[in-house]
């Protein structure tokens, strides 16, 4: 039999019917995550046609994106800053009623980012196929699944028949070889190899992340170098399933019962690729090379090592556009420069890990006055296990802002937002103009750079604070 | 969907590569429960000042851009968000087709399934469209080719089952349903 990679392995596994030359796959779908930003015109796209959800049971809905993380306004005492949030909010709620899906609505201890909570409550599994209708499902592909971002129009689909009509992607191996330094951390990697192959270096692909480095990765890890995938333009990325797998999967609430795992781990083995499959296409990564990374300019292509200098591209139309909206300069240092927000979160970096890093670097210091240093968990579980670790006292004590969870100023719909000019360190995903609200400036880098950085006021090299 | 055959406009140029979703329509508009009006938002925070009155420099607000169906941007337009509101918002502006080096994965799906013609061009097609913004130019699907004004017809390629769905006016929802006895016996075999 011909040698198949992971993703082959996994494409053939749903591919209820194949593709012709006048026609795409019909490819089923195990797994539909929802949230309340992409549903709302999908929901209406049943009810004009009067159809039901055919599987609620392979649906699962949580509200992260437009909801708030002050507590007051979480659990009612204070409304919902934004009307047409709150509305949204509500949809999702009356839509999840009407359609019989499960929904973790606002209080519930099991909501949090459509992208935290599905590996947390372990329904996201090796070898399934997930879709939702955010760009950022290619982290679920961190366990081995073929995991990718969809449209309300697909959304629709999916809701309608489980399935999605699909073009199959060409396959992209990132060998990443060699031993991340101190200091240096999974979004560094991911950061770095963005760098490398540029924004749309994976368009048209599907990534496999593979080699020695990768294997080291605890899931936490790969979570945040797979989530990022969509910003190198593939719409998924994917990690072999391993031990470190397994070990994370045993036991979460919604995994195979002990009864069945051994036959679901079997199953889950077969996930990997053959010794000899082949890639359309490939890159080479040198992991012991990578340094702290961080973006200066308005896509997460534009990065640097954080001692470096911007590049001087002075007359590339872009590069000049990007600098006039950062306030930057070719040719400058970024270390040193002056911070106004930081924000650590998003389902990049709201990990209970990444918390964990960025409470080592503020334990027993301070907030450096004048920035706003704001921490937000990727779910109310992370939230809570934080507070009994003690980190989130860590963090009221250095001063920061601790919230509820949700997407907060990863993206400015829902009150958390950077105000114009201001300069907002972030572990998030996009430094896009506007992002975090409008005009503001922002730095994409690790939560142990983010929390460094919020200790000197300034953009500061993490293993000065190690 | 309204069939998609031949469009005959000027362009509108937006020279810029890499253009992001979140440019095309920011966050903060994604708290709408419908499709309708998102073209008033449509790069607001290029085309609009902090007071809402329009940025007389950006192209959008000058008058040649009124009624041009085509816009010509830089490559890897469309990237970051899956947001469908960034082609439903240049859709209502009213844009029938994108004229790019380069598009975005997801957002080219999301603009096939809403009559939104993406066209991918080779580079130096790309330079010359961006060069000349106001050009008069014939996308003709069922020929997939692409005539500029000076005579010269570039050859377009298209995914075979959207361009019958654009042709015919049909989504592909309706396909897609066709298959579900099929869907039926994959469960099944499954268990």
């Amino acid at each position: 039999m011909t040698p198949r990679t992971l993703f082959d392995k996994v494409w053939s596994a749903h591919e209820v019917v194949a593709e012709t030359r006048d026609t795409p796959a019909v490819l089923y779908v195990d797994l539909h995550l929802v949230h309340e930003v992409t549903t709302p015109q999908a929901f209406s796209m049943l009810k004009a046609h009067r159809l039901p959800v055919r599987r609620p049971d392979r649906t699962l809905a949580t509200m992260d994106h437009s909801t708030p993380t002050q507590s007051a306004q979480v659990f009612g005492s204070l409304p919902i800053q934004v009307d047409a949030a709150a509305k949204q909010v509500r949809q999702m709620e009356e839509n999840a009623a009407e359609f019989g899906i499960e929904l973790f609505g606002m209080h519930d201890v099991r909501r949090g980012i459509v992208h935290i909570i599905g590996p947390e409550l372990g329904v996201t599994q090796p070898g399934m196929t997930i879709v939702c209708g955010d760009s950022h499902t290619s982290t679920h592909g961190a366990f081995g699944a073929l995991a990718f971002g969809i449209g309300t129009t697909e959304v629709g689909h999916v809701f309608a028949t489980q399935a999605l009509l699909q073009r199959k992607p060409k396959s992209l191996a990132v060998n990443i070889e060699g031993q991340l330094q101190p200091g240096v951390s999974a979004k560094d990697l991911i950061l770095a190899i963005i760098g490398q192959i540029g924004v749309s270096g994976g368009t048209g692909y599907v990534l496999e992340y593979r080699g020695s480095t990768v294997r080291a990765l605890s899931m936490h890890e790969r979570m945040t170098v797979c989530n990022m995938s969509i910003e190198a333009g593939a719409r998924a990325g994917m990690i072999a399933p391993d031990e470190v797998t397994f070990e994370y999967l045993k036991g979460r609430p919604r995994a195979p019962r002990a009864e069945d795992w051994e036959a679901a781990e079997a199953r889950w083995r077969t996930f990997v690729s053959d010794p000899d499959a082949r890639f359309d296409a490939s890159v080479d990564v040198d992991a012991g090379r990578i340094e702290p990374m961080i973006t200066y300019g308005t896509n997460p292509g534009m990065v640097v090592p954080i001692g470096a200098a911007i590049p001087d591209r002075k007359g590339d139309e872009v590069f000049d556009k990007a600098m006039r909206y950062m306030g930057f300069h070719g040719g400058e240092g970024m270390l040193g420069k002056p911070v106004n927000v930081v924000f650590i979160g998003s389902c990049t970096n709201g990990r209970l890990e990444d918390l964990q890093a960025a409470a080592g670097i503020l334990k027993g210091r301070k907030v450096a006055r004048g920035v706003h240093l704001l921490i937000v968990p990727g779910s109310q579980q992370i939230k809570r296990e934080a507070e009994a670790l003690g980190l989130a006292e860590i963090f009221k004590a250095a001063g920061a802002d601790w919230r509820e969870s949700g997407c907060s100023m990863c993206l400015g719909m829902n009150g958390d937002t950077v105000a114009a000019g201001q300069y907002s360190i972030s572990t998030s995903n996009r430094n896009f103009e506007g992002r975090q609200g409008k005009g503001a400036r922002t730095l994409l880098v690790s939560p142990l750079t983010a929390a460094a950085s919020a200790v000197k006021g300034s953009i500061t090299d993490p293993r000065e604070l190690l | 969907m309204q069939p998609l055959q031949r469009i005959t406009s000027r362009t509108v140029v937006i020279t810029s590569t890499d253009i992001d979703t979140d440019q095309i329509i920011p966050a903060r508009f994604l708290t709408t429960t419908t499709k309708e009006g998102l073209g008033k938002q449509l790069f607001a925070d290029w085309r609009y000042q902090e007071d809402g009155s329009p940025k007389r420099e950006f192209v959008l607000n000058r008058p040649e851009a009124h009624g041009a169906q085509i816009l010509v941007a830089g490559r890897n337009f469309g990237c970051g968000s899956s947001r469908e509101h960034a082609p439903w918002a240049l859709l209502d502006y009213g844009f029938r087709a994108v004229i790019s080096e380069g598009v975005a994965d997801i957002f080219r799906g999301n603009a096939l399934m809403n009559g939104l013609l993406p066209v991918v061009v080779d580079a130096e097609t790309s330079q010359w469209l961006l060069h000349h913004p106001g050009a008069e130019v014939d996308i003709d699907l069922e020929a997939m080719r692409l005539t500029l004004p000076t005579g010269a017809a570039i050859a377009f390629a298209i995914e075979p089952f959207a361009r019958h769905c654009l042709l015919s006016g049909l989504d592909e929802f309706g396909y897609l349903r066709s298959k579900l006895p099929d869907i039926e016996r994959f469960e099944a075999a499954r268990g």
